[in-house]
């Protein structure tokens, strides 16, 4: 077996190639930079944070999405990764973990609870971290098997790859920002 | 130590402020007066050796004339003894002496009944929510609030009978 079928690399994006170059745009490029190495923070409250141990172990191994370095602070990371039931009490918690992220910064919702409150309908839980910050992609189950957390993974990455670099910019993305009450400092 | 003999020593000292006996149940329970609380408290901490709080806790009964209760569980522990004091205080005016100068651990016992029953101990030294966020604006335990979240969107009545 030749060494270069022995393992794959991502396909390029579409350009323009002749011997000697290659000519893209300036967001394909980056995109595919961010897409194949983001840096999750796990937020692991209940047992979704259990199946996600097993989602990054050896077995599914989200290390093969460039995801094995995970950012336990905040500051160094691209994607939070809510998983587990959020009391009331937490939220702000939630919210200030967001808000030390820098940007571009994604977030994906894991299981009922994080997505909707799940089972805990009652006074003391949160009803959706989608209440304190925006979610890009949810990922039902209760809890979510690991096939399914790295399919809500790839569903990001594929936002990811394709998001125009002005997004972040735009006053529709601050007016968005605003609407959940997260202090914008740029 | 019978219950016949601690029931007479309180029967002598705090007589009309023993409302009923309860001596069926796994521990020993007296139904007090609650204006008297304190001093039974203390008389049973200081005469009976009963040295350790094991619990403060609240209940809510609607069709009572007085309907929240608040229920102490004291431990005599060289004689491996409980017993169960109950006293119930009207919701219009739910105010009870508080026991933190007489056991330093009810501080927090009586905040989390507080929490959740809105029943006021007078004299306790920092009387604020403990476990639930300081901005709710109900004691969520007490019968009349659902347990249901009220924020909740994605829930239609009609998918549920209601």
């Amino acid at each position: 077996m030749a060494e270069k079928d022995k393992y794959t690399v991502v396909e390029a994006p579409e350009g323009y190639s002749a011997p000697g170059f290659f000519a893209t745009t300036l967001d394909k490029a980056v995109g595919l930079a961010r897409k194949n190495s983001l840096w999750p923070l796990p937020f692991a409250t209940s047992c979704c944070g259990i199946e996600f141990m097993a989602t990054m172990g050896a077995h599914y191994d989200l290390g093969r999405f460039g995801a094995e370095r995970l950012s336990f602070s905040p500051r160094q990371a691209d994607l939070l990764m809510v998983m587990g039931t959020i009391a009331k009490k937490m939220a702000p918690v939630v919210q200030q973990v967001y808000e030390q992220m820098a940007e571009p910064r994604w977030v994906i919702a894991i299981g009922a609870c994080a997505s909707s409150g799940g089972v805990f309908d009652t006074y003391s839980v949160l009803q959706g971290i989608d209440k304190v910050v925006p979610v890009d992609v949810y990922v039902p189950g209760c809890p979510p098997r690991p096939e399914q957390i790295i399919d809500g993974f790839m569903k990001i990455q594929e936002l990811v790859g394709n998001e125009t670099l002005r997004r972040r910019y735009s006053t529709e993305y601050k007016e968005m920002l605003e609407s959940y009450g997260i202090k914008i400092d740029r | 130590m019978e219950n016949s003999i601690l029931l007479q020593a309180l029967n002598d000292k705090f007589g009309k402020s023993i409302l009923s006996v309860d001596e069926a149940a796994d521990i020993f329970t007296v139904m007090v007066d609650s204006e008297t609380i304190t001093t039974i408290v203390a008389f049973l901490k200081e005469k009976q050796n009963f040295i350790f709080l094991t619990d403060i806790c609240g209940i809510h009964y609607p069709d009572q004339e007085r309907e929240l209760g608040v229920i102490y569980h004291l431990h005599n522990l060289t004689e491996n003894k409980r017993i169960r004091l109950k006293t119930f205080v009207t919701k219009a005016n739910p105010k009870i002496q508080s026991i933190v100068s007489l056991f330093s651990g009810a501080n927090w016992m009586e905040r989390e009944t507080f929490d959740f029953y809105g029943v006021e101990f007078v004299g306790h030294p920092n009387l604020i929510r403990i476990l639930n966020v300081e901005y709710m604006d109900y004691h969520p335990m007490r019968k009349e609030y659902p347990l249901e979240d009220a924020t909740r969107l994605d829930k239609d009545d009609i998918f549920f009978g209601r």
